[in-house]
């Protein structure tokens, strides 16, 4: 399977907008591609961009390799995307809308009745629950990724607490301060206002009745927290609190934090923390990360929580599949970004097709995430191939299962030159009462190891710089 | 306005930083005493008045029983049992740097997070006394830096009085620590003027809170117990000295006041202990008892750091 790969076609045509990497790739030698390479780990080791890898318990705080060689779209190419994500991201939030309150999608028979109520994910709590600008989704990380020059897949929405928008940040930082001389060359689409339009959209949504300056906080579940780095970044960025659960409390169904100055009201919550651990008295009461009543605040209107509560619904890979039907439903237009082609193995027919070409597919169960829970046939032993065959089984509703994608590949340093590697996309897509927006660009996921299609950062991935061409 | 935890962390980092030099100092003074032989009298231990002089003593005859070079250099430098030695003090004050990451800047993260990763290169056991003695300017640098950092970099807000706090109660913790350990070598002995032994004694307290050049500067004699207890306790132009914390620690205080619009316990108990200082003579508190003195301190001063805790919502 040779997969298309970003800079030149068949390794021969150069790609126009690759032209003048190539020729910095060309006209700099691996020494010195090396010497930058550390030179780029030793400036993310400083700044204290780390990340904790659950269950290893002696490496508390890990470097994601950040890989020096940019990874380029064209502004054509981009605007595309962009309606695309768009597009995709007024979908999840009207299909949110649409679920806790009339049910349309339901009724009309887009989606069965028992995946929604069935759903783990599916928040009763919120039954009946209208949201400021009927925003459910204020931040979202849409994964891309490519097959050819045409052809753009979402692989999945992530519609709950999204994380890796400081990569995107930071990878961009480093690399003005490694190749300053790549950006004479290119007229690169900036990407330093997501914070300011990360604040715009909360504030947008804002409690009704709140002052005209709203009080915003970023709620995060401590220093142990794999994406602790990001949080302290983002509150920093934002100039809002960072703050734990035991700096807020609830009286009177309105929510304070703990100041030197006493109790202060606090009216937009950015929670980096999941639903299931964010109000004892609500979810799981064993949780002391989260904040008791917060919910009852939360019903009554008088603070906002980006995102919502319940969103979990809406980046299900089960509910995945159906994204395009709903996009035909509720604003009427063709999808511009496509979905991989799914099998619902909940389907006899295709449970039947999938058992039957399990070592060309991966099987993803619909709860899972992070890479984890999944089978790569291609790379998988024939136990392993057993193994899920039972799961499928037994289970059938509990996955779903895709071609094994020829994921794009850009050029990697490795080593001791530059090979391809495969890529993903994650663009962060920010919605408040004045539309979506989305900065040009994102973070691009690579997986270092030659051949291989896992690019999570827990699994042995790594990042590049995500550059959008100005036209 | 602050998050109370935010001041909290705030405080402590400063408080971590402060006591990690205080350490690194004492185990300096102490390699340097420990280079003379006691002559006269009860032999004196150097490696002992050090952990005496952080109040661990406990804790470290439960784990070691003897005290000498090697296992003091390991329980005040490197040990993770003790929660107040050097290692200790920069991994806790690392670990409130970064639970406040928005509050410090990003020159103070850096300098704190680079001491922790420069800290995992020094060996506990084994090391020559010049790698010690390499070890402990590293880590008098790094609290020098931490200073310099937060005076040209942080904004001049609430945050910096709490730092600023943190930094002056455990400045005068330490030096009233040292003196209540030391207090008897600078005890009158009926006629005898000192000998060599005692004046090396005098100096090893002024180096352990590098004073012993600002000593001559400021008496212009020899070294005479009653000066060195003067110039600790008494001087505010001694940066160290317990009057001059206390000068800082109620400007910051009055600082904070402003800032929110009241005064506090914290405010009161701060100005009473200063204006003590400023009114008495080194004469009268040798006369009422030295040792006492230094006891009360200590103690005030907790009761002090408790207060603001509680003023400010801490706890």
């Amino acid at each position: 399977m040779t997969a298309f790969d970003e800079m030149s076609v068949d390794g021969q045509k150069l790609r126009s907008a690759y032209a003048r990497v190539k020729s910095w790739l060309d006209g700099t030698d691996p020494k010195t591609l090396k010497r930058h390479s550390a030179e780029a780990e030793m400036l993310f080791r400083r700044i204290g961009i780390t990340f904790a890898v659950y269950g290893e318990a002696d490496a508390e705080e890990r470097l994601i390799p950040f890989d020096l060689i940019p990874r380029i779209l064209a502004h054509d190419e981009w605007e595309r995307m962009r309606e695309g994500l768009t597009q995709r991201v007024r979908t999840l939030n009207m299909f949110l809308a649409d679920i806790y309150t009339a049910r349309e999608c339901i009724k009309a028979g887009i989606v069965p009745a028992d995946l929604i109520d069935a759903n783990p994910q599916y928040r009763p709590e919120m039954i009946g629950t209208r949201l400021p600008g009927d925003i459910w989704v204020n931040i979202a990380g849409i994964d891309v990724v490519r097959v050819d020059p045409e052809t753009f897949y979402v692989l999945e929405d992530n519609a709950r607490t999204p994380s890796g928008v400081s990569y995107m940040l930071e990878n961009r930082e480093v690399m003005m301060r490694i190749a300053p001389e790549l950006f004479y060359e290119h007229a690169v689409e900036p990407v330093d206002n997501y914070a300011d339009e990360l604040l715009q959209a909360l504030q947008s949504v804002a409690p009704e009745g709140v002052k005209k300056d709203p009080t915003c906080a970023l709620l995060t579940p401590g220093p142990f927290n794999s994406a602790y780095y990001e949080h302290s970044f983002l509150a920093d960025k934002l100039g809002i609190e960072l703050v734990e659960g035991r700096d807020l409390f609830v009286r009177d169904a309105t929510v304070y934090m703990r100041t030197t100055l006493g109790p202060q009201r606090v009216d937009v919550i950015y929670r980096r923390i999941d639903d299931d651990f964010i109000d004892p008295l609500a979810f799981k009461p064993e949780s002391i990360l989260g904040v008791p009543g917060l919910m009852t605040a939360y019903k009554a209107g008088n603070v906002t929580l980006a995102n919502a509560v319940g969103t979990g619904i809406s980046d299900d890979k089960a509910i995945y599949t159906y994204m395009p039907d709903l996009t035909r439903f509720y604003l009427g237009e063709d999808p511009i970004l496509k979905n991989v082609p799914t099998w619902r193995c909940r389907e006899p027919e295709a449970l039947s097709y999938v058992l039957d070409h399990l070592p060309d597919l991966v099987v993803k169960e619909v709860a899972g995430s992070g890479g984890y829970g999944m089978l790569v046939g291609p790379k998988a032993t024939k136990d392993e191939i057993e193994i899920f065959r039972a799961k499928l089984k037994a289970n059938p509703d509990e996955f779903i299962a895709q071609p094994t994608l020829a994921l794009s590949t850009c050029p990697t340093f490795v080593g001791e030159g530059v090979a391809p590697r495969h890529v993903d996309l994650r663009p962060f897509v920010l919605s408040g009462r004045n539309g979506v927006s989305i900065v040009p660009g994102g973070l691009t996921r690579v997986a270092l190891k030659e051949g291989s299609l896992v690019v999570n950062s827990s699994q042995g991935g790594g990042t590049k710089d995500t550059w959008v061409l100005a036209p | 306005m602050l998050l109370s935890r935010t001041a909290d962390s705030l405080f402590w980092t400063a408080r971590y930083i402060e006591r990690a030099e205080s350490t690194a100092r004492l185990l300096e003074a102490a390699t340097r005493l420990s280079n003379v032989r006691s002559g006269e009298g009860e032999p004196s231990n150097e490696w002992e008045s050090a952990v005496l002089a952080t109040g661990m003593e406990k804790l470290f005859e439960d784990r070691y029983g003897e005290a000498n070079a090697r296992t003091v250099v390991d329980f005040l430098a490197f040990s993770e049992a003790n929660p107040s030695s050097i290692r200790s003090c920069l991994e806790a004050a690392r670990a409130n740097a970064r639970s406040v990451r928005t509050a410090i800047t990003i020159e103070m993260w850096e300098t704190i997070n680079a001491a922790w990763l420069e800290l995992k290169r020094y060996r506990t056991y084994g090391q020559s006394r010049a790698e010690l003695l390499e070890f402990l300017r590293f880590v008098k640098q790094v609290a020098l830096s931490v200073d310099g950092i937060a005076h040209r970099t942080m904004l001049r807000t609430d945050g910096f009085s709490f730092f600023q706090l943190g930094g002056a109660i455990e400045r005068a913790d330490n030096t009233a620590r040292i003196l209540d350990v030391k207090y008897h070598v600078l005890l009158p002995k009926g006629d005898r003027v000192g000998g060599g032994l005692d004046y090396f004694q005098w100096t090893s307290i002024l180096r352990s809170v590098s004073a012993l050049t600002a000593y001559h500067w400021v008496y212009r004699e020899s070294l005479k117990p009653w000066l060195v207890a003067d110039l600790l306790i008494l001087n505010e132009a001694m940066p160290r000295s317990l009057s001059s914390c206390y000068g800082n620690i109620t400007r910051d205080l009055d600082k904070l006041s402003k800032t929110y619009g009241k005064q506090g316990k914290a405010q009161r108990m701060a100005r009473a202990i200063h204006s003590d200082f400023r009114n008495r003579k080194v004469e009268s508190i040798f006369q009422s008892g030295l040792h006492e003195f230094v006891e009360d301190f200590i103690a005030r001063n907790n009761t002090l750091g408790a207060t603001i805790a509680e003023q400010y919502l801490f706890e």
